[in-house]
């Protein structure tokens, strides 16, 4: 069946910022469907509002909407654009429950907007539990066993029914208060009749419990003509209960026979029929009882997903791609097998190597949130490894995670771990039991033991169990060092997946001896392909992954050839934006006629999509990995300035080892990177910078501080992200803050800046070819200095700053570039105080806000710098001076607060968000309004608000009050502050402290009626009194703003929504003028 | 436990060195490589593997073991394991024993620690080819000269090799009396025809027609087997026999014996197909079935005659015969393995359609 004739313009919709559990794999499904529906000639409309995105660059969509994914704003965009069809199924969660809500809402009847993909019904019957059950009973399918109970006696006639262990759920409870798992008969009684009186409806839920059951997932495929296949199976190493975006897994299924396999394939089959996706892919998940091999369904995405991307990439079958061509009616034996050519995609893909993916935590972001994994995922990215066994793909995974560790390495010394400790690492789920579970091998448990403690599969525990007996023989053998290591040995380690670096640590040797010792004995990367077909045919897609075998694949070119090392896996600070780089460097380079090389680990990226570079190779981003291929493809050109630190952190050791790196020097990076070398640079070009030193020890800090004059801001050297900075405003704080600094990185100097209190933050991109430079944009943060800026909101261009002082920034941007002699992307942190330009930081690298300044201001950025690395000059590029725009953009950050409970809420120098959305429009209050309403920070046009502000913010927050309540507002406030609003004369109820037993507006949270909460916090911990609130607020999702300038925007952005109609306008309209 | 050489070498000299994981000893057989990612105890014991080395392209095997149930004969048939890594332990709850020491009872070669990938890229390239497997000779000369010296498949019975010698019956109830030629009959084909209500005889290869005729069954199974279809005339003279007198389904070798029968000729394919992941066209309904196949030789739909024969599913990988049906007379067969084990379980409907068929001809 050919494609579909009855439509013609597609609208997709995007799933906006990167939270956890939805990141770049929707960027990569998106732009894989944008691309391949445009081949067959529709044209698309894309509503999304992440500007950080391949898919929102102007030429991915034909119409790109940067713009709040709500409803209401998509029902805006549709009645302008008035498209045939709606592809709800590519947008994540977010994407699809906007859709849902149109359709609920009428619109898309009132538009005549036809859902392809998967329709209204089919959502509902997959989505809401009710349905989702009724339909596996009625196909026959087997679900964990449960029963209601609204008495005692109910419940204990379910217990009888079900068995133990169970799970008590009670209905309609504040966050999931009450409930827990029954194990021991004794147990019961307690649980059910504390859920019961806990529901509000006094109902529980008794379900059997599959915790600790082996957990399975399929990615299945439907085509209109009902042909169904599954691409990948994927086994969780985690069992049951704990999310599968924190679980590390497997592809494909390990311990099934294939007996168990084809039930569970037949199985799913049968779901997706039942469910009814006319078209496209889904994501079933299955627990077996590993005792008996029963199998239960779990739950169903009737789209595609986080594991759909990870299929995509561990088998070379494209699902975004293939989902997008299947809802436009082509059928699977329609559309070609990209990497075979000559076979078609109606088949299930073949591996024959082993995937293993890692989830990547960042729980040393939220001290105060324990790292204990559940139901609810936690993690903020991943990294994908490929070996040729378990063994290998796991130490390469857990190389390419980059959390200092260097395979399943000794990080720590096992004997000195007590035992307790031991069991319940083992026994609780957390972000580091796969150490534990070394750890405990070392300590002598048997596999056995630790299979009855974690619940994983015996298979998983005794790979581990090989990597560590054979760890001890490598230290046997190389006891009198590297040199009478034998060479068997060295190649089963290699073989084993043991870097350079851990052998290097058992033998008592450094990394470059053992790669040379390796290198010396034969000993030395193959490269096999990733084919979808485990070679039984030709494959034409360079996708490659290391192991050591006898044969490799590589097909080196003669070709010019730049290599480009992406980020790996994505984590708070480095994430998305920087894979967005990477891909613009290599599209950008392939149009000058280079094969462009991919390094990334990432399997949610666009960057590790095959056919987004001439050669992709899979593999950690560690100077041992990135050496290989480069041993073996010789590249003309080695970039390291996209992909965030990670690359730029090998880049010394890869230039010493030969490696061609290109655009700004390593010399040059160093030079910004190191303190005393910078403060000598910006001394030269007689620059400001805060004043600063840098201390050894506790005495010499606090003498620094004290010269420099507290506030003071400051940090351990070498650590990333703001990663345990802060603001100390005595002396106090300073030497608890030293002796965890001196914990985290007890070799390295403490660094200590004075704060500029109360200054504007600036943050400029700009682009240098080395004699030329040129701003790429100039944004000024919204929050005052001491929020990081990956925190801040920001506007572009500036709102507030003069003419004199945007000058002096440009002045001084050009005067560092000149001096580093950049030469490609360069960005600058500016704090402006008392009409006072400072530097704070330089980094000469593409930024976080490269893709936000290149949607705002229509300048590809990235893909033109990386043409001036490859030795053009602006001139010929027309690129010679800065595009001004008439249109305002606003950047906010996106935080996930709600994620770690019991974490506080306020914005510090420590970045904690993981994404960002873009609100453009024609003035700056409706812009940010928009930025708020993308960020999911609905902010209200009417209700009650609360206000508690700190000393310093009284007198601004009279005029802030004074709106809202012009507006019609209600406003509650505290004592301080209402005194302050009353003398101004601002109709406010005032509010006593929690703590004196006034808990009017924690009720008013948990009632839905407080619609928006501001909280300056005071002093150096903010109002204890109000964390409750701000915590309540986070987890009800009231808008909580900290800052007086969020506050003063906020309120800007309301007024103009009241006024006015909020109107979409797309971003090829904007650019064009 | 020390590691036993082993070493694999192919008739053009090509050497992999790998470690003995199974019987020790020397064997001969032609290499072929299995996509199947699960289901190597299936594969172990089906006897269309007789004569042949198998190699798996999934590198991880021996993970769940070895159990009772999953066993497609009496015994394992091939003459060789090729893989990259056995498991050490066997994890899952049928398990009965792990892997290696299956193979050891057995008297089966394994070979691990071999870059199965590159063997598979070898055989892919230069075709299927005869090679030796040994622990006792681990001279590659010597080993290249034995495997150039072996019989290799092409013209030889295999079939008497593996057939039962007396005929048995598998079920006595059921709806419908069937009779199985054996040329080396998967179980699941006989467990699948039970489960559709028949009751199932097998009968040894050399069987003539008049005997299986004199049983008055409801319909003949021609069932799969090992080799080349050439090397066992006498088969396909039974079934030019039964021909319009029985409704017959062929099954794989069932498939090609018919086509001999039938007047077409068969070919050897270069690698042939061996996996589970095989996707065929039904060109009746259109639908696309994944089918479990296994076979090296082919039959030519040109030498078939299109008046009388019409082909009713193709592979859409190669656009090779997948199954034809005789126009006038109650005869099908297909070339893939509709009784799965390993694999998809799509083709299974093809058994309904037997069954189906054979009630049609009873009326």
């Amino acid at each position: 069946m050919p494609k579909r004739d009855d439509i013609r313009k597609i609208l997709i919709i995007g799933s906006g910022p990167i939270v956890i559990g939805q990141a770049c794999e929707f960027d990569y499904s998106g732009t894989q469907a944008c691309k391949a529906l445009r081949e067959e000639g529709f044209e698309i409309v894309l509503l999304n509002s992440n500007p950080a995105t391949i898919m929102t660059d102007p030429g991915t969509a034909d119409v790109t909407y940067i713009e709040p994914v709500t409803p209401s704003m998509l029902e805006k965009i549709i009645k302008k654009e008035r498209p045939d069809a709606l592809l709800p199924t590519l947008g994540g969660q977010t994407g699809l429950n906007t859709a849902m809500k149109a359709f609920e809402a009428g619109v898309l009847d009132k538009y005549g907007v036809k859902m392809i993909g998967a329709d209204h019904e089919t959502i509902t019957k997959a989505e809401d539990r009710k349905y989702f059950k009724k339909a596996m009973e009625k196909i026959g399918m087997d679900l964990p066993r449960s029963a209601l109970a609204y008495n005692m006696k109910e419940a204990a006639e379910a217990l009888e029914k079900i068995g133990l262990p169970l799970i008590i759920r009670p209905s309609f409870t504040l966050g999931g208060t009450g409930g827990g798992i029954v194990n021991m008969p004794g147990e019961f009684e307690k649980i059910a009749s504390l859920g019961l009186k806990n529901s509000m409806i006094s109902e529980i839920l008794i379900e059997e419990s599959v915790y600790g059951w082996k957990e399975y997932e399929l990615e299945v495929m439907r085509d209109r003509k009902d042909n169904v296949v599954i691409v990948c199976s994927i086994e969780n190493f985690d069992p049951m209960g704990i999310h599968t975006g924190d679980s590390i897994t497997v592809a494909p299924a390990q311990t099934l026979t294939d007996r168990e396999y084809q039930k569970m394939r037949d199985a799913a089959i049968a779901i997706i029929r039942e469910i009814g996706v006319e078209t496209g892919g889904s994501n079933i998940q299955f627990a077996v009882n590993p005792a008996d091999g029963r199998m239960v369904v779990i739950e169903m995405n009737p789209r595609v997903s986080r594991s759909s991307a990870l299929a995509s990439k561990a088998t070379g079958f494209p699902i975004a791609k293939i989902a997008a061509k299947l809802a436009v009616g082509y059928t699977l034996d329609e559309i070609r097998n990209d990497i075979t050519k000559e076979t078609p995609a109606s088949f299930e893909p073949t591996i024959d190597y082993c995937v293993v993916k890692i989830p990547r935590f960042t729980f040393e972001k939220f001290p105060e949130a324990r790292d204990v994994l559940g139901i609810s995922m936690k993690s903020v990215g991943e990294t994908m490894a490929i070996g040729r066994t378990f063994k290998e793909a796991l130490q390469k995974g857990l190389r390419g995670l980059e959390i200092g560790h260097r395979g399943l390495d000794n990080k720590r010394d096992y004997s000195t771990i007590p035992e307790e400790k031991i069991r319940l690492r083992l026994s609780e789920p957390n972000a580091s039991r796969i150490f534990y579970i070394k750890y405990a091998l070392q300590k002598g448990y048997s596999a056995e033991d630790i299979v009855a403690l974690t619940g994983m599969d015996p298979w998983f525990i005794d790979n581990i169990r090989d990597i560590v007996e054979f760890e001890s023989r490598i230290e046997e053998a190389g006891r009198k060092g590297l040199k009478d290591l034998p060479s068997e040995i060295l190649r089963k380690a290699k073989e084993y997946g043991f870097s350079d670096a851990q052998i290097a640590e058992l033998t008592g040797s450094d990394e470059l001896s053992v790669r040379e010792c390796r290198k010396g004995l034969g000993i030395e990367a193959t490269f096999k392909l990733v084919d979808t077909c485990a070679a039984e045919f030709e494959a034409y897609t360079p996708y490659y992954y290391s192991t050591y075998e006898t044969e490799d694949e590589t097909r080196i070119s003669k070709k010019k050839k730049i290599m480009i090392l992406g980020g790996g896996p994505n984590r708070i600070g480095q994430g998305i934006e920087f894979d967005y780089c990477c891909c613009h460097a290599s599209f950008a380079l392939k149009e000058l006629g280079y094969e462009t090389i991919m390094v990334n680990s990432n399997p949610e990226t666009v960057s590790t999509d095959y056919d987004t570079s001439d050669k992709l190779y899979f593999e950690p981003l560690t100077f041992e990995d990135v050496m290989n291929i480069i041993d073996r493809e010789k590249p003309d050109g080695v970039i390291v300035q996209f992909g965030g630190q990670t690359p730029l952190n090998l880049a010394d050791m890869l230039e010493k080892a030969g490696a061609p790196i290109i655009g700004t020097s390593v010399e040059s990076i160093r030079r910004a990177e190191n303190r005393d070398e910078f403060a000598k640079v910006l001394k030269k070009l007689e620059i400001n910078q805060p004043d600063n030193g840098s201390a050894m020890s506790k005495e010499e800090a606090l003498e620094i501080a004290g010269s420099i004059g507290y506030p003071v801001l400051v940090r351990p050297s070498f650590v990333l992200g703001g990663r345990a900075m802060r603001i100390v405003y005595d002396e106090g704080f300073l030497g608890e803050f030293i002796k965890e600094a001196q914990e985290a990185s007890p070799e390295h100097p403490i660094l200590i800046d004075k704060f500029l209190e109360d200054a504007v933050e600036v943050d400029v991109d700009a682009i240098s070819d080395g004699e030329m430079t040129v701003i790429g944009g100039i944004m000024e943060h919204i929050e005052e200095a001491g929020v990081h800026s990956g925190d801040s909101a920001c506007v572009l261009p500036p709102h507030t700053l003069s003419d004199d002082i945007i000058d002096t920034i440009r002045k001084h941007t050009c005067a560092i570039s000149k001096e580093l002699k950049v030469k490609g992307l360069l960005n600058i942190q500016f704090a402006v105080k008392k009409d006072v330009v400072y530097v704070l930081e330089v980094n000469p690298r593409a930024s976080r806000t490269v893709p936000f300044v290149s949607k705002a201001t229509g300048v590809p950025l990235a893909g033109i710098a990386a043409r001036v690395m490859s030795g053009k000059k602006l001139p010929e590029l027309g690129l010679t001076e800065e595009k001004r725009v008439k249109h305002i953009s606003v950047k906010e950050s996106v935080l996930p607060f709600s994620r770690f409970s019991g974490v506080d809420i306020l914005l510090g120098p420590e970045m904690k968000s993981t994404g960002e959305v873009m609100g453009i429009d024609t003035s700056f209050a409706l812009a940010f309004y928009k930025s708020q309403l993308a960020a999911g920070e609905d902010l209200p046009l009417e209700g009650k608000i609360f206000i508690s502000v700190k000393n310093d913010d009284k007198r601004n927050i009279v005029f802030i009050a004074k709106k809202l309540h012009d507006m019609g507002f209600e406003i509650m406030s505290t004592k301080g502050t209402h005194k302050v609003l009353s003398s101004n004369n601002i109709d406010a109820e005032p509010v006593g402290k929690i703590s004196e037993g006034d808990t009017r507006i924690l009720d008013l949270i948990k009632k839905d009626e407080l619609k928006l909460i501001i909280n300056t916090p005071s002093g150096p911990r903010g109002q204890s009194d109000m964390k409750p609130i701000r915590n309540l607020a986070v987890m009800r999702g009231v808008p909580c703003i900290t800052t007086i300038q969020g506050a003063q925007a906020a309120v800007n952005g309301i007024e103009a929504a009241i006024k006015g109609e909020l109107e979409v306008k797309s971003l090829q309209e904007y650019l064009a003028g | 436990m020390d590691e036993v050489k082993a070493k694999i070498v192919l008739e053009d000299g090509t050497v992999f060195n790998g470690v003995s994981f199974g019987a020790p000893g020397e064997r001969c057989g032609e290499v072929v490589f299995n996509t199947s990612m699960a289901g190597y105890q299936e594969i172990l014991t089906d006897p269309s593997y007789k004569g042949q080395i198998v190699t798996m392209t999934y590198p991880l095997i021996g993970n769940y073991g070895v159990n009772d149930e999953d066993v497609e004969s009496r015994k394992p048939f091939v003459e060789g394991f090729v893989v990259k890594e056995c498991s050490r332990i066997a994890s899952n709850w049928r398990s009965r024993k792990g892997l290696g020491e299956y193979l050891r009872e057995n008297d089966i070669m394994g070979i691990q620690g071999i870059d199965t990938r590159a063997l598979t890229r070898h055989i892919r390239l230069r075709g299927a080819m005869k090679a030796v497997i040994s622990t006792e000779d681990l001279d590659d000369e010597s080993l290249a000269r034995k495997a150039q010296a072996s019989p290799g498949l092409v013209g030889r019975d295999l079939v008497k090799e593996v057939t039962y010698g007396e005929p048995f019956e598998w079920s006595k109830e059921g709806k419908h009396r069937v009779t199985v030629l054996d040329c080396g009959v998967k179980f699941n084909i006989l467990r699948l025809l039970a489960g559709h209500g028949c009751c199932v005889t097998v009968v040894p290869a050399h069987t003539t027609a008049e005997e299986i005729l004199g049983g008055k069954p409801d319909g003949v199974l021609l069932s799969n087997g090992p080799g080349d279809p050439q090397g066992v005339p006498y088969v396909a003279e039974t079934v030019k026999k039964l021909l319009g007198k029985v409704p017959i389904f062929g099954i794989c070798l069932g498939h090609q014996m018919l086509g001999l029968a039938m007047g077409g000729k068969t070919y050897k394919l270069k690698f042939g197909h061996h996996g589970g992941n095989q996707p065929v066209k039904d060109l009746k309904t259109g639908r696309i079935l994944i089918t479990v196949q296994n076979h090296g030789f082919c039959v030519d739909m040109d030498t078939l005659d299109r008046n009388e024969i019409e082909q009713t599913h193709v592979n859409l990988n190669d656009n090779t015969l997948e199954g034809y049906r005789h126009k006038k007379l109650p005869v099908f067969s297909v070339q893939f393995h509709p009784e799965y084990a390993p694999g998809p379980h799509d083709a299974e409907y093809l058994f309904r359609e037997f069954v189906n068929m054979m009630e049609v001809s009873r009326a």
